[in-house]
Formats: C-alpha cells, structure tokens, sequence
C-alpha cells in the first residue's frame, strides 16, 4: 500500500512542486508557442520545449517523488527520457523534411532550393 | 567483437534498459533481458552498418556536459522569443559546410541539434557536405556556423574516429 503523499516531509515536496511548475510551464510555453510563432518552420522549434527540459523536470520530480514515497529508487523514468530523446529528433526531421520538400514542389519564395547554397 | 558480442556497449544498454523497466533484478526477467540483449546485438550485426569506434571517452563526457547546459540556455532563448512581444520574426535557413563524414556522428549531431530548441536539422548533402538547418533566432549566421562546427562538429570528429 503507497503511504499517503500528504506525509512527505516539505524538504521533498517543495523540489518536486517546483520543478513540476518548470517542466510543464514550459511545455505550456511550447504549445503557446505553436500558436504564436508565425510560420512553419519557426513552429518546428517550439514543441521542443516540452520535450527536452519539459521532460526532464517532470521526469525528475516523478523520480525524487517516487523513490521518496516507496523509500527505494525508482529510476525507470530515465527510460522514457532516452526514448523521448532518441525519437523527438527523427520526427521532427521527418515533418521538417515532408514540409520543405512540399514548398519546393509549390515553388514558394525564400526556400533553399537543396543543401547546398545555390 | 565475438560472434556472440558484435555489439557489446549496444547489448549491455538494452539489457540496462530491460531491468529498469522491469524495476527488478530477480533472475528471471533478468535472464529472458540477457536474451534480448544478446539477440539485439545479433540483429544489429546483421544490419552491418558498421561498428562505431568511440575514442576519448572524456571528449564524450565533456560534449555530454556541453549539449545539457546549451539546451538549458535555448530552452530559455526560445521560451522568451515566445513569450516577448517582438512580432518581427528573425527565423530563417543556414547552410552549413561539414567536414564530418561518419554516418553515426552525422546522426549524433542531428540528434544534437534537433533535440536544441531553436534549431532544427532539414537536410542534409551528402555529397558535398552540405547541412541546411532552420533557426529561430538568425541574428547572427557567422556565429551559428562557429558554434555548429566549433562545439560540435569538432568534439565528434575526434570522438568517432
């Protein structure tokens, strides 16, 4: 039975309120982000908030939470970090790569034409 | 290495991988792990991509360091560029020469740089060498170029070689 959260002594709820507060402040930012910024490729950038140090805070708090909780180590969160931060690349690259490749098809204006500078 | 260990450092991590999400290390699950380990490292082997050789275990300590502090920093720079009221964006693409031409470094700096925010790789020429990266920020192109090659591109150099 998981003892009651209420009973943390403060010295461990404070870090993990905290850093609960970061990691989804700035998830919060990156969504606000996909409205705000103004074009394709600006929005690329700002999911990638939450999926870095959105992540990472969260993740942290969720270990320090739990190894108090059940007084052992509980550190499988570090898996789910090494598989968000293996995979978040290859998506966004894939998105990136599809959108650009549709611009040049469309012929849009201020697209680099290839890799290479023309 | 060994027939039975062509990929020791990928088997010995997904075996690690294995018993943390298990939470246990009873003998068991930790057997059926070995197992998957070892026939991860033979699937691998079959792909024949190539065995990494990874040199300088400081420099990859030190990069490591590196990449953490930077995506602190740009996690900031992005989360004020979204916060601030500047409406004129300075977005914009970068081509960038690379030197480096190991397909597994390549991938470790696209991981690098993509995992950044305010940066994202787009593509890549593999003829020449070409990256064309997007950033948010694209005030200064020298200094994005600097930092590109100077902390990045040249740590791997000497780490994969």
């Amino acid at each position: 039975m998981i003892p009651a959260a209420a009973e943390l002594p403060w010295i461990v709820v404070i870090p993990v309120c905290l850093l609960l507060l970061a990691g989804s402040g700035l998830t919060l930012i990156g969504a606000f982000g996909l409205l705000r910024l103004n074009s394709f490729y600006a929005r690329v950038h700002a999911p990638t908030l939450g999926t870095s140090y959105g992540m990472g805070c969260i993740l942290l708090a969720s270990m320090l939470f739990f190894s108090v909780l059940q007084t052992r180590l509980v550190i499988h969160e570090l898996a789910i970090g090494a598989f968000v931060i293996l995979t978040t690349p290859v998506t966004l690259m894939l998105v990136a790569r599809a959108a650009i490749h549709r611009d040049r098809l469309e012929g849009k204006d201020a697209i680099p034409r290839a890799a290479r500078p023309d | 290495m060994t027939r039975l260990l062509p990929h020791p450092l990928i088997s010995a991590g997904i075996l690690l991988l294995w018993l943390l999400l298990n939470q246990t290390l009873a003998p068991g699950p930790a057997l059926v792990g070995l197992a998957v380990a070892l026939f991860g490292g033979w699937t691998l082997a079959l792909l024949d991509q190539g065995r990494p050789r990874l040199r300088r275990p400081d420099l990859v300590l030190r990069l490591t360091g590196q990449v953490i502090l930077d995506i602190a920093r740009s996690n900031l720079a992005v989360a004020s560029i979204i916060l601030g009221r500047r409406r004129g964006s300075t977005a914009g693409f970068l081509h960038i020469p690379l030197v480096l031409r190991d397909p597994q470094a390549l991938a470790v700096l696209a991981c690098i740089l993509t995992a950044t925010p305010g940066s994202t790789w787009v593509e890549y020429d593999a003829e020449e060498g070409w990256l064309l990266l997007h950033v948010l920020d694209l005030e200064d192109e020298e200094s994005w170029i600097r930092l590109v090659k100077d902390r990045y591109e040249r740590p791997l150099m000497e780490i994969f070689t």
